[in-house]
Formats: C-alpha cells, sequence, structure tokens
C-alpha cells in the first residue's frame, strides 16, 4: 500500500501553512527521519521528516503552495515493489481531508514530526468562517455545552449532525472553554475593518506600485496587533537610565571570560543581554506586574519569560528566554544569541517564540532615542529600549555628562495599573543603575 | 465466448435490484442483474405501480359519482373492469419496458432465469422453475442466459412473497392473493379481506370504492397497525363512513368453499364465532422473504425469521454475498430496498458511506383516505421515554382543502421537548402521500421546530397544515 504524506500539524493549533519547499523529487529514494519539505507557518519554518522508508511516488501539493490545511495529502511515498501506478487516484484529490473516522490511519502514517493533529478538535473553521452543522446539532450542542469549533463532522461535507455530538458526549470531547461561550463576545466588539483593497489601489496610478502578497508572518502580526490595539488599553511610563557602571561592569565581565582553544570567549555580553536580566529580575519583584489578562482570572505567572524583539526579514519574531530570572547573564547571552540565528533563519519552533510573560523591544542599536512598542498578549508589559547615548545630566547641582538610555515601558491597564507599571520600572532602573546587584 | 466475469452480480430486478445495479455501474463497476420473471419485480408488475393505477381509475369513479357536489353532472356512471385492469397492466408494461432500457444505458448485463449462488462468487442462473403469473411483459431483449457467472460481490434482492396461512392457502380462484386481485376477471359483488396493512386496505378501498361490500379482518384493535393510533382511527371512521366493515382483534379460523364463494369462519376476542359468505376472499396477512433455493443455507448464511441477517451496509454472514430489501427484512417497502442497495454497492466500492438508517423511512397507504407517515408514532415516543410535543392541524382549518371538497383528516406533528426533534409526522387525508417528504427530508436534515415555523410554505396549498402543525405542538397555530 502506498503511504499518505499529509500536511502535519506542527503546533495544537495549527491550521494550515505554506508548503516552502520540497527537499526531494519523485523518484527519490527516502528512509525514516530524512528531511523531505519545509513548512512556513505563521512564525516559523520547520522541517517535514520521513516516518517511512520508501521511494517519493507522487508530490500532490507543489512548493510555494500557500494554505495547505492540515491533514491534507501532499505526496505519496511508495514501499518496496510499488509503482507510481499503484497510487489510488482516489489519493490524488488532495482537497480531501480524511473523513474523521479514518484519522487514526492517516495519522499513522503523516510524516509529522510533531504530534499529528488529533481527531477532536479538527481545523473546522477559521475564525468568523461559517460552521455547517444541522440545527438539531446545534441545539444539541448548546444544551451540552459543547463547542462547535472543537468537533468534526460526519455528515455530508463534514456537517456536524447529531451523531457527532452523541459521539462527542460518549467521548468527553468537544467541551466549550469558559471564554468561548455566547454572552462573553460582548467584551470584544467586532474589530473595525478598514479601507478595501479597492479603496486603497485606486488611490495609486496603476503602474506606480508593485503587489507583493503577504506571508503567513504579516498576516500574523496585523491580525494581532490589530486585535491588541482594539483590545487592549495602552499606557505607556518612561523613564531615563544611566548606563555608565553597567557599561563598565559588562567590560570587566567580558574580559573576564575564560577562552577556549581557538581564543574565542565563553560569553560576550551586550547591553541588551543585560536589560533583559534586569527586567526579569524587576518583574520577580514587583510581581503584581507579571501577569496575564483573562476575562475570570488574573494569571499570576510564578517566572518571568522574556520575549525578546528579534527583526528578521520581511517581518520580526518574538523568541523568549524562560525564567530569565533565574539565568545568569553568560546563559541569557548565549541563548539569545542562538535564538536570534535561528529566528534570522525561520527555524524556530512553536514552543520557542509561543507565551511569554513580558518583552523587551531594543531599538538602541538604530540610534532610536526613544518609542513606545504594542503590548502582544498574553503579555501585560512591553519595554522599549531607546539608545544608550551620552547626555549633559545634573548631578550633585552641576552639570555632567552620562551615558543614559529612555526607556518606555507600554502596559495593559487591565492589569497593570500606572502605579505599577512606575514601581516595576524603579525596580528596573535600580538593577541597571546598580548593576552588581543583578550578579547575586 | 461470453465474458463471464463481474464485479457485481444482483439477483432480482425488483426496485431494489435494479437501483443497486444502475448505481454500481456509475460507479463503474462491472454489473449484471439475474431475473426470472419479470424486470422491475412485484413493485412494477404485481405491487406498487399496478394498485396505484387502479386506484386512481377508482378514485376518478368515485369523484364522477360526486360530480354534483362540484356543480357538475355526470350521467350513467359506469366501468369496465377489464378496461381499468388494462390500463393498469399498461402503466405497469410500460415501467418494466423502462427496466430493460435503463440496464442497457447503464451497460448492466441482464441474465435471464433463477440465480443460486453455487459457492463464494459464483452465481449459476438455470431455468425458472416457478410458473409465472400471467400476463407477463416480454423479457427483455439481449439477454444472456443460463450458465455459471463469476463476481467478487454477490447482492441477493429476490424479495418477498405473500405470506400463506395454513388451510388458508389461496386457490387463485376464490381465495386471492394480491396477484388475483390485480386483475379481477369481473368485479365480486362481496369480499373478505384478512389483513389491514397497506395492501389489504388498499384492495380494499378499491374494491369498496367500485361498488363490493367489503369487510375487513383485523388480528390487531387498529387497521394500519403500525400506523399512530390516532391516524388509524381517523381512517377507519372515514372509511365506515364509505361502507367499509371492520372486525377488529379477530381471525379468520376456517374458510370453506361454497357455490358462489366462499364462507370464513371468524373468531373474535371473546371467543363468539362468525360466518362470513362472500364472493371472494384476499389473503393480505403480510409477506415473507424469498430465501429459498438460492445457496444461502449450504454456504451458512445466516438467516432469521424468513429473512437474511445483514449489517448496516448489506453484508451477510458471508463474505462476498449481501441481502438487500425485502429478503433482508423489514419494513418491506420499494425506497427501502432502493436505499440499501445503494448503501451496499457504496460500501462495496469503497466509497465512505454511512450504514442505514431505518428511523427517518417515511411509509404510504393510498386507501382512500391515504394514509402516511414518517419516524415515531407518538405511542412509540412514549416508549422511547421522550417528553414529547404534539402538534395537530386538521384538514377543516385549511383553504385548500376545503376547495378540493376533502375537508377531512389531520396531520399531527411529535417532537422531542427537550431538544425540538421532529421524532415523527403522521398524516391521514388527500393527497398526504406527497406532502410526507417534507418532513422526511426536515428529518434528515435534523431540522428543529424552529427552522420548520421559519420556513415560508406556499399559499393556498395542503402543506401549509404541515407548517401549522408544528406551529400547534408549541401552541401557536394561526387558522383554528
Amino acid at each position: 500500500m502506498p503511504i499518505n504524506i499529509t500536511m502535519p500539524a506542527l503546533s495544537p493549533t495549527m491550521e494550515e501553512g505554506n508548503l516552502a519547499k520540497w527537499l526531494v523529487k519523485e523518484g527519490d529514494q527516502v528512509s525514516s527521519g530524512d528531511v523531505i519539505a519545509e513548512i512556513e507557518t505563521d512564525k516559523a519554518t520547520m522541517e517535514v521528516e520521513a516516518v517511512d522508508e520508501g521511494t517519493v511516488g507522487k508530490i500532490v501539493v507543489p512548493e510555494g503552495t500557500e494554505g495547505v490545511k492540515v491533514n491534507e495529502l501532499i505526496a505519496v511515498l511508495l514501499e518496496d515493489g510499488e509503482d507510481a501506478g499503484s497510487i489510488d487516484t482516489s489519493a490524488g484529490s488532495a482537497a480531501q481531508a480524511p473523513a474523521a473516522a479514518e484519522v487514526p490511519a492517516a495519522a499513522a502514517s503523516t510524516a509529522a514530526p510533531a504530534t499529528p493533529a488529533p481527531a477532536g478538535p479538527a481545523p473546522v473553521a477559521a475564525d468568523g468562517a461559517r460552521i455547517f452543522a444541522s440545527p438539531l446539532a446545534r441545539r444539541l450542542a448548546k444544551l451540552n455545552s459543547l463547542d462547535l469549533k472543537a468537533l468534526s463532522g460526519t455528515g455530508p461535507h463534514g456537517r456536524i449532525v447529531k451523531r457527532d455530538i452523541e459521539t462527542a458526549i460518549a467521548a468527553g470531547t468537544g467541551k466549550a472553554a469558559p471564554a468561548a461561550e455566547a454572552p462573553k463576545a460582548a467584551f470584544a466588539p467586532a474589530p473595525a475593518t478598514g479601507p478595501s483593497a479597492d479603496q486603497v489601489l485606486k488611490l495609486f496610478d496603476e503602474d506606480s506600485y508593485e503587489l507583493v502578497p503577504h506571508d503567513g508572518m504579516r498576516k500574523t502580526i496585523a491580525k494581532r496587533l490589530t486585535e491588541s490595539k482594539q483590545t487592549i488599553p495602552h499606557f505607556y511610563v518612561s523613564v531615563d537610565v544611566e548606563l555608565d557602571a553597567l557599561l563598565s561592569l559588562r567590560a570587566q565581565l567580558n574580559g573576564a571570560a575564560a577562552t577556549d582553544k581557538e581564543g574565542k570567549p565563553a560569553y560576550k555580553l551586550s547591553v541588551n543581554d543585560m536589560t533583559i536580566k534586569a527586567l526579569a529580575l524587576a518583574l520577580r519583584d514587583v510581581p503584581n506586574a507579571n501577569v496575564s489578562w483573562t476575562d475570570e482570572n488574573m494569571v499570576m505567572h510564578k517566572h518571568a519569560d522574556v520575549g525578546v524583539a528579534v527583526s528578521i526579514p520581511g517581518g520580526l519574531i518574538t523568541p523568549i528566554i524562560r525564567a530569565a530570572e533565574e539565568k545568569p547573564l553568560s546563559v541569557i547571552s548565549n541563548q539569545m544569541k542562538d535564538l536570534g540565528k535561528r529566528a534570522k533563519e525561520r527555524k524556530l519552533k512553536p514552543e520557542e517564540y509561543q507565551g511569554g510573560t513580558t518583552a523587551v523591544s531594543n531599538m538602541g542599536m538604530m540610534g532610536v532615542k526613544d518609542f513606545s512598542a504594542v503590548v502582544n498578549p498574553p503579555h501585560a508589559t512591553i519595554l522599549a529600549v531607546g539608545a544608550g547615548e551620552k547626555r549633559p545630566v545634573v548631578k550633585n547641582d552641576a552639570l555632567a555628562v552620562a551615558t543614559v538610555m529612555t526607556v518606555t515601558l507600554s502596559t495593559d491597564h487591565r492589569c497593570v495599573d500606572g502605579a505599577l507599571g512606575a514601581e516595576l520600572l524603579a525596580a528596573f532602573k535600580g538593577y541597571i543603575e546598580n548593576p552588581m546587584s543583578m550578579l547575586v | 465466448m461470453a465474458d463471464t466475469n463481474y464485479d457485481v452480480i444482483i439477483i432480482g430486478s425488483g426496485p431494489g435490484g435494479y437501483v443497486t445495479a444502475i448505481r454500481a455501474a456509475q460507479l463503474g463497476l462491472k454489473t449484471a442483474i439475474v431475473e426470472r420473471e419479470h424486470m422491475g419485480g412485484i413493485c412494477l408488475n404485481w405491487g406498487c405501480i399496478p394498485t396505484k393505477a387502479l386506484l386512481r381509475s377508482a378514485e376518478i369513479y368515485h369523484y364522477m359519482q360526486h360530480a354534483k357536489d362540484y356543480g357538475l353532472s355526470a350521467e350513467k356512471i359506469s366501468f369496465d373492469p377489464a378496461a381499468v385492469v388494462k390500463r393498469s397492466r399498461g402503466v405497469s408494461g410500460q415501467l418494466n419496458a423502462g427496466i430493460g432500457f435503463l440496464m442497457k444505458k447503464n451497460k448492466v448485463d441482464v441474465i435471464w432465469g433463477e440465480g443460486k449462488v453455487s459457492k463464494a462468487g459464483e452465481v449459476t442462473v438455470s431455468k425458472t422453475s416457478k410458473k409465472a403469473m400471467e400476463p407477463q411483459h416480454p423479457v427483455p431483449k439481449g439477454t444472456k442466459g443460463e450458465g455459471v457467472y463469476k463476481a467478487k460481490h454477490i447482492i441477493v434482492a429476490t424479495g418477498a412473497r405473500p405470506r400463506v396461512i395454513p388451510g388458508i392457502e389461496p386457490d387463485g380462484k376464490d381465495i386471492w392473493t394480491y396477484f388475483e386481485a390485480m386483475v379481477p376477471p369481473a368485479m365480486p359483488k362481496s369480499l373478505i379481506v384478512m389483513g389491514s396493512g397497506a395492501i389489504g386496505i388498499e384492495f380494499a378501498s378499491f374494491y369498496k370504492t367500485m361498488g363490493a361490500d367489503v369487510t375487513v379482518i383485523e388480528m390487531m384493535p387498529t387497521i394500519m397497525p403500525v400506523e399512530d393510533p390516532e391516524i388509524s382511527a381517523l381512517a377507519k371512521k372515514q372509511m365506515e363512513k364509505q361502507g367499509l366493515k371492520f372486525l377488529l382483534e379477530a381471525k379468520v379460523s376456517q374458510v370453506k368453499k361454497v357455490a358462489n364463494g366462499v364462507t370464513a369462519t371468524v373468531e373474535t376476542k371473546d371467543g363468539k364465532k362468525q360466518d362470513l359468505t362472500a364472493d371472494k376472499l384476499i389473503s393480505a396477512v403480510g409477506v415473507v422473504g424469498n430465501i429459498e433455493n438460492l445457496g444461502l443455507e449450504e454456504l451458512g448464511v445466516k438467516t432469521d425469521r424468513g429473512c437474511v441477517v445483514i449489517d448496516g451496509y448489506g453484508r451477510t454472514s458471508v463474505p462476498g454475498i449481501y441481502a438487500i430489501g425485502d429478503v433482508a427484512g423489514p419494513p418491506m417497502l420499494a425506497h427501502k430496498a432502493e436505499h440499501e442497495g445503494v448503501i451496499c454497492v457504496e460500501k462495496i466500492a469503497g466509497k465512505d458511506v454511512h450504514a442505514m438508517d431505518k428511523s427517518m423511512i417515511p411509509g404510504c397507504t393510498y386507501c382512500h383516505p391515504q394514509v402516511a407517515s414518517v419516524g415515531l408514532t407518538e405511542p412509540k415516543a412514549k416508549e422511547a421515554g421522550y417528553d414529547i410535543k404534539v402538534g395537530r392541524f386538521p384538514f377543516i382549518g385549511n383553504g385548500k382543502a376545503i376547495a378540493l371538497g376533502e375537508p377531512e383528516g389531520l396531520v399531527k406533528t411529535i417532537f422531542d421537548a427537550k431538544t425540538g426533534q421532529l421524532l415523527g409526522a403522521h398524516m391521514v387525508g388527500t393527497e398526504v402521500t406527497e406532502l410526507i417528504q417534507g418532513y422526511v427530508v426536515a428529518m434528515n436534515l435534523e431540522t428543529t421546530e424552529e427552522d420548520l415555523m421559519h420556513t415560508v410554505f406556499p399559499h393556498p396549498t395542503l402543506s401549509e397544515m404541515m407548517k401549522e402543525s408544528v406551529l400547534d405542538a408549541y401552541g401557536r397555530a394561526l387558522n383554528m
């Protein structure tokens, strides 16, 4: 039997991805573990490994195809002694996702390094798209507090029918998350839509521009930041911090780094690494600011997971230093180098950029004096860091010169109020201006 | 050397068999169908269709008799029994020939003779041993003949035949089955009908309209026992008004031939016996599956009470052998057979298909007044533990029914109070057999009362009663 290779789910929430590149062609031999394709999701590019051995019989979805649904057939692998003629023609109809009842079989042959999509929460509908369900199924779902989005239908064209609800009740799946309940929708007014593409384009001469289609990352940035600005009441607190002590300590520490045989130091701290550590420690000291908002609860985080905005071609991504308050500067520094490098190659794994409790956005290296950043939920805060520059300052009633940088904290006012934001910044300033305290 | 290898061979060309053959051919399966007597089976030749033709004649005769009610006059109204029968046979013949055409169009080979599953994957066709019921329609041209044929999948669709009560064996002269009742040489003046199921009650209605004195004997306490008791009681009341007589909870214990007819001894529940004499007696006490002489027993195919045991996809206990339709058990209805057959071949062809759901198969009886239903009756719904809401709307509240001069009848709907699921619909009255499909579609699409209430029904039609009945179940009926 030819083995179907289907679009893997690289994360539990992934609904579709772009087939960026095939690394094999029809007729190539592959063995288990070989990288056969690259899949681009909203934020990352990931490699797909073969789980079976065989010959690539047919590539169903060509590279460069966007919006390939999870579990859609992308290629067919032939086992020993099979020829391409044994590929079932019905397997060629790529759009057909395996029926729910047959998911276990299909999942077994999914060439996914990550966990295949569970049969339960099938990607039925994107945001706002209509979910096809019979009137009786809809009513039964409501009576039993089931979320139709979490169910897959076995009726005509995947319509959710009574037996699917009964199956879900029996299996205990598809329970509606409290946040998904209808009344809560009142908290999230429908986002206003901007001008349409036509409205925009008719303002320009036709030959005066080129159209570049959005990739997954661009769409995600647009969606998330629009959501953030529309649903999160932002406010901003700025403060100047002096860097001279920090720069001096950094020079000492870097000078003291052990070197390996090739003379390469074990670490090379940057101002940014120290900023990450300082913010993490400040959040440890002011735990009420290390939170996330949900409609029901304040999520009090036990660690400061600091996301660091990394600019990459075509957008940005925010890899996360987990529990940064506990990590030595050398560890933060080396981890940041690795994450930054892989971010630029779009090789981060979803767990390396999803989540986090706060974020740092540093534009100092580009000479920016100060700016304010957009909170990236579930974070409640984000610290915008400007350039360190020599500025005149008043010390002991006399003018003096100091290296100063301006930082601006944006906060989600629903969970971090003004005074709390000020308290957090004061703690941050303390660590930066007395950097030895970061080492103890 | 003719090719004798097929993907699918179907034994029996009744409504189940021939539809299955067409679907199989559509799915690209090489298909043959074996028939020993008449293309289209009982349904087209001796059942559903020719009786509808007879009943149409009766209906028009009835209207002619009541022309005055409509401001018309008709005098010297009479009929020619031979012409009525001839029309019925003509309708049957037209459709019978149509099946031959459909087989040819779909490249389904017709093998003429009696099929037997000689072993798994093999059907042996021999000369028909059964004496054919006359008159016969011609055998289609270009059929294959006796021989051994091979097929990966063999579908038994041999249908059913009238049940015979020992001691009351039909003789074709005075004791009839539906075969003889369909082609009466003359209209009987008096008639006893044993059994008030669809077949019995349709013939009772036909002969009553044509002027016979008809008595129906039923063992159960209601006529048309599978129907909702409220509906069958209403139907009975109307038929009694027409002069039909009913003996309920009664059974025929003995039938004696007498000069010019038969005398039936009828025993009622209280143990009383009475003798009824009539020109003819129709035995309509149900049908039994044709499971014999097919080789099924030898191959170990499981049967139960005269029917082949199958799963929801027509599969028997022996791989490669399937059964559909009447031979595979109740409800013994043509439309159930068709659907069972389609599911069966689609499964064979590897389609993603759901098993047969028997809970939404409608039933239609073409007596006067007509009866149609789908789903659970009121007592069955209660028995199943549902907390129900029942809606009723009478024909007298419907403008179209009054205009038609047919103000008697009822549309009854049964809902699950908790979920609004339509559990059943039951109707008695003019043209209800054409109305029931609305509820069948609604049930299959899993609509609730809400969707039915939001649906706009055309005015003026009888179908408006269907909406009114739904509204009534929720205390919102408008026109009563």
